[in-house]
C-alpha cells in the first residue's frame, strides 16, 4: 500500500489556503457594499481592473511609485461616489434585482471606458515583492502570497476597527442593520452610501494591485469576480470576517479537490468546485457562515 | 406610350445600366471581411494581428496599387472573439462584392462558420488553429488550417525537445506533462500527444487547467510531485503568464517549460515579468522589425501615418507579424488564382482554387520581403495545412530571440490520423469526398 503524502497534502493545504486569502480580497468589496446599500455590486471585479490599469499605466508614464498610487486612490473614490450619485441614487427603493442589472450594466461601462482609456495592451505589474519560494521542510511557500495574506488581514483588522469604533463606521452599522431606522434618526443615507462606495474603490485599488501583480494587468483581472462569488455564498454577503472564512475554506476545498479528485475525473475540477461546495453549504446554511439571518415578524 | 409607360421603361432602363455599372464599379476591388476583436478579453491579440493583416493589405494597395491593378479593401465587424457576434458579423458582411477569404482568428468562431462559408463557397482562413483534420482538403474544400494545425505543433514541439536531448531516441524514459487549457482547443491535442508517447516511449501526463487559468496552484503542485523533464504549456490567454509564475512559485526550471503557439507572444510573457526570462515558445514566425518587409510597411506606412497599430512599439511583435505573414498568404493565393482566372475581382472559389495552389518556396518568401519570417507553404488541394515549418524562441526578459532552425513536424506520421478523423467527420455529415478533378474546377 502506498504511503500517503501528508508533506505534499499540507503543501496544497497551504496554497490553497493562500489562494483564499486572493478570493477574500476580492469579496470585501462585495460586502461592503452589500453590507450598507443591499446592493450586490457585479461591478466589482470591473473596479479592480479599472484601478489596477490605471495604475500600471501610470506607473509606464514615469509617474513615480507612490503619486500613482494616490492619483489612483482619488479616481478610484472619485468613480465610487459617481457610481452612487448617478447610477444607484436615481434607483433607491427600486427592486434588488434592478441594481444589481445596473450594477452589471456599469461593469461592461468601466471595462470599456478602461480599454478606451488606457489600451488593450497586457501589462506586467512589478510591486518589488519577490516570488521565490520559502522552503519550510520540504513544503514551498510564496513569499507573494504571503505577503498577500499580510495585506488581506491588515486591511480586515482595519475595515473592523473602522467599523466598530469610528462614527462614520457605527453609522455604517445602523444603515446596515436598518435603513429606515437609520434615517429616521437623522443620518444622511447618501453620504453614507457614497462614502461606502468609496471604500470599495479603495479596496478594488488593493485587490487590483495584488491580483495584477499575480496574473498581470489585463482584461481577465475582471474575471476575479467569479471567484469571489462562492466565497460569498459560503461566509455570506454581508460580513468581512466571514469573507475572509469562506476565502479560506473555498481556495483549500478547491485545491484539495483538484489534487485528491480531480485525477479520477478528468481534472480541472476546481472552477466548480467551488460552487458545489458553496451551494452544498447553502442547503444546511442559507444566509452562510457569518450572514446575518433575516427574521421577519408577519 | 402613356407617361406611366415612359417612366416605367426609363426606370427599367436605369435599373438596367445601374446592374451592369455595379458589378463594374467593383470589378478592380477584392475585399476582405474583418471578424476583429479590438475591444474585450482578447483585444491585446486582436488588435496585434488584425493590425499586422491590415498594415499588409495597405502596403500593397500603397507601394504596388493592388494585386495587379486589383485593390484590396476591407471592412471590420467588432466580434469580442464571441462566436454570436462572429456569426453576426458574418451575415452582415457576406454579401459585399468581391468577398475573398475569412480570417476569423477564433477557433469558435471558424467552427460556427464552417458550413455556411461551404455553402457560400468562400474561403476560411484559420493559420496556426482550427480544427486539425480540416487539413483535409478531400472533406472540408473551403477551410485552411495554414502553417500549422495543432497536431503538426504537437509533432514540432516534441521534435525540438527530441533535438535537446539528443535525439527522438533519447525520449524514452523521459516525463512529459502537458498543461492544457480546459477548452476545446486546450483538448485538442490529447490523443497525438498519447500517441508521440507511445512512438517515442516517454512518460506523459495532461493536466487541466479550468478556463480562465487565473488559479493553478493545484496543477503546479501536481507537476512537482511529479518531477517531469518538460511541461508542455498549451494555454491561451492569462492561464501563460500565470503558469509561468505558478512554475516559479514551485521551483520548476522555466527553460524546461515549452510554449505552444498560442502561448508564444509578448502578451503571454511580459506580465510574468521574471518567472518568464528563459521561457521558450513554438512559432510559425519569427518576431522582431528586421525583416525587408516589416520594414517596408514601417517605411511605407508606419513614417506617413498610415499604419494601423497605434502604439508603435508592437511593430515586429508575435501577434503582428502573424497577420503580415496572414497578409502575404491572402495576397499571393490571390495572385496565384489570378494568373488562372484573369486579374480582376476573384470569385470565393476561385479564390479557394488559389490557396490551393499556394506554393511558395524560400526563394519565392525572399522574394517578398519574408525570409526568416517564415519559411515555406506547399498548400495543395488535399493538403491545407501545406507543410509549415516551425521553429522556437526564448524569452529573453524584453523579447523574444529564435533558438532553433526551423524544424519539421513529422507530416508521414500525422496525414493518416487526420484522414480517418476527416472521413469519419465526412461520414457523420454524409459528404462526399472531394477528388482532385472536382478541386481543379471553379465555380460561382
Amino acid at each position: 500500500m502506498v504511503e500517503f503524502d501528508w508533506l505534499f497534502f499540507f503543501e496544497v493545504l497551504i496554497g490553497g489556503l493562500l489562494s483564499g486569502v486572493m478570493y477574500s480580497l476580492v469579496a470585501i468589496g462585495f460586502v461592503l457594499i452589500y453590507k450598507t446599500s443591499g446592493v450586490l455590486n457585479f461591478a466589482q471585479g470591473a473596479m479592480l481592473l479599472f484601478a489596477a490599469l490605471t495604475f500600471v499605466s501610470l506607473v509606464e508614464r514615469a509617474v513615480p511609485f507612490a503619486l500613482a498610487l494616490a492619483i489612483t486612490f482619488v479616481l478610484m473614490v472619485a468613480i465610487g461616489i459617481a457610481i452612487e450619485r448617478v447610477v444607484l441614487r436615481p434607483l433607491t427603493n427600486r427592486s434588488p434585482m434592478t441594481l444589481f442589472m445596473a450594477t452589471l450594466g456599469l461593469s461592461y461601462i468601466i471595462e470599456g471606458a478602461a480599454q478606451l482609456i488606457w489600451g488593450t495592451q497586457v501589462h506586467g505589474l512589478d510591486l518589488g515583492i519577490e516570488d521565490i519560494p520559502f522552503d519550510f521542510g520540504g513544503i514551498f511557500i510564496s513569499q507573494f502570497d504571503l505577503f498577500a495574506a499580510a495585506v488581506a488581514a491588515s486591511m480586515v483588522v482595519l475595515l473592523s476597527i473602522f467599523f466598530r469604533y469610528t462614527r462614520v463606521g457605527l453609522a455604517f452599522r445602523a444603515v446596515a442593520d436598518d435603513q429606515f431606522a437609520a434615517l429616521a434618526i437623522g443620518l444622511r443615507l447618501p453620504w453614507i452610501w457614497a462614502t461606502v462606495w468609496a471604500a470599495a474603490g479603495l479596496v478594488a485599488l488593493v485587490a487590483g494591485l495584488l491580483w495584477g501583480a499575480r496574473l498581470g494587468v489585463q482584461f481577465s483581472l475582471s474575471l476575479v469576480v467569479l471567484k469571489a462569488l462562492p466565497v460569498l455564498v459560503l461566509g455570506g454577503f454581508d460580513s468581512i470576517p466571514g469573507a475572509i472564512v469562506g476565502g479560506l475554506l473555498i481556495g483549500a476545498a478547491e485545491k484539495l479537490a483538484e489534487v485528491y479528485i480531480g485525477e479520477y475525473v478528468g481534472g480541472g475540477i476546481e472552477s466548480w468546485f467551488a460552487y458545489v461546495v458553496a451551494l452544498a453549504f447553502l442547503l444546511v446554511h442559507p444566509s452562510g457562515l457569518f450572514g446575518q439571518k433575516l427574521v421577519e415578524r408577519v | 406610350m402613356t407617361i406611366f409607360n415612359k417612366l416605367k421603361v426609363a426606370a427599367i432602363a436605369a435599373g438596367l445600366s445601374l446592374a451592369i455599372a455595379l458589378p463594374a464599379a467593383h470589378a478592380d476591388e477584392q475585399y476582405f471581411p474583418l471578424q476583429s476583436y479590438r475591444v474585450g478579453p482578447y483585444a491585446a491579440g486582436g488588435t496585434g494581428f488584425f493590425g499586422g493583416f491590415i498594415d499588409y493589405l495597405n502596403l500593397i494597395n500603397t507601394r504596388d496599387g493592388g494585386v495587379n491593378g486589383v485593390k484590396l479593401t476591407w471592412s471590420e465587424g467588432e466580434t469580442q472573439y464571441e462566436v454570436e457576434r462572429g456569426v453576426e458579423v458574418y451575415e452582415r458582411l457576406k454579401n459585399n462584392p468581391g468577398v475573398a477569404a475569412w480570417n476569423p482568428l477564433s477557433v469558435g468562431i471558424a467552427y460556427a462558420m464552417i458550413d455556411r462559408i461551404t455553402q457560400d463557397k468562400v474561403p476560411l482562413i484559420t493559420i496556426n488553429h482550427g480544427r486539425t483534420d480540416s487539413t483535409d482538403g478531400r472533406v472540408f474544400p473551403y477551410v485552411f488550417p495554414l502553417l500549422l494545425n495543432p497536431y503538426s505543433e504537437t509533432s514540432g514541439i516534441v521534435n525540438y525537445i527530441a533535438s535537446k536531448e539528443g535525439g527522438l531516441e533519447n525520449l524514452k524514459g523521459k516525463k512529459l506533462v502537458v498543461l492544457y487549457h480546459g477548452s476545446p482547443y486546450g483538448k485538442e491535442t490529447i490523443p497525438i500527444y498519447e500517441l508521440l508517447a507511445k512512438k517515442y516511449g516517454f512518460e506523459l501526463q495532461q493536466i487541466e487547467v479550468p478556463h480562465p487559468g487565473n488559479e493553478q496552484q493545484a496543477q503546479w503542485l501536481t507537476i512537482r510531485r511529479a518531477k517531469p523533464d518538460y511541461v508542455v504549456l498549451r494555454g491561451w490567454g492569462v492561464m501563460n503568464p500565470v503558469a509561468l509564475k505558478s512554475a516559479a512559485k514551485v521551483g520548476f526550471p522555466v527553460d524546461h517549460i515549452v510554449g505552444n503557439v498560442w502561448s508564444n507572444s509578448e502578451e503571454d510573457a511580459i506580465p510574468a515579468g521574471e518567472a518568464a526570462k528563459g521561457y521558450t515558445a513554438i512559432t510559425t514566425q519569427a518576431s522582431g522589425a528586421e525583416y525587408p518587409v516589416v520594414k517596408e510597411i514601417i517605411k511605407t506606412l508606419y513614417d506617413n501615418g498610415k499604419g494601423n497599430l497605434e502604439d508603435k512599439s508592437r511593430i515586429g511583435s508575435v501577434y503582428h507579424n502573424l497577420g503580415i505573414v496572414n497578409g502575404i498568404l491572402n495576397v499571393e493565393a490571390i495572385r496565384i488564382a489570378q494568373e488562372k482566372f484573369g486579374k480582376r475581382t476573384l470569385t470565393g472559389d476561385e479564390v479557394r482554387w488559389g490557396f490551393e495552389h499556394l506554393q511558395l518556396d524560400p526563394a519565392r518568401v525572399e522574394a517578398l520581403g519574408a525570409k526568416g519570417l517564415f519559411h515555406s507553404i506547399n498548400v495543395t488541394w488535399d493538403n491545407h495545412e501545406g507543410n509549415g515549418y516551425v521553429t522556437f524562441q526564448q524569452w529573453d526578459g524584453k523579447k523574444w530571440n529564435v533558438v532553433s532552425d526551423w524544424i519539421a513536424p513529422d507530416w508521414t506520421l500525422l496525414r493518416p490520423i487526420i484522414e480517418k478523423s476527416a472521413e469519419a467527420y465526412a461520414a457523420e455529415k454524409g459528404i462526399k469526398l472531394r477528388t482532385s478533378e472536382q478541386a481543379e474546377a471553379a465555380t460561382n
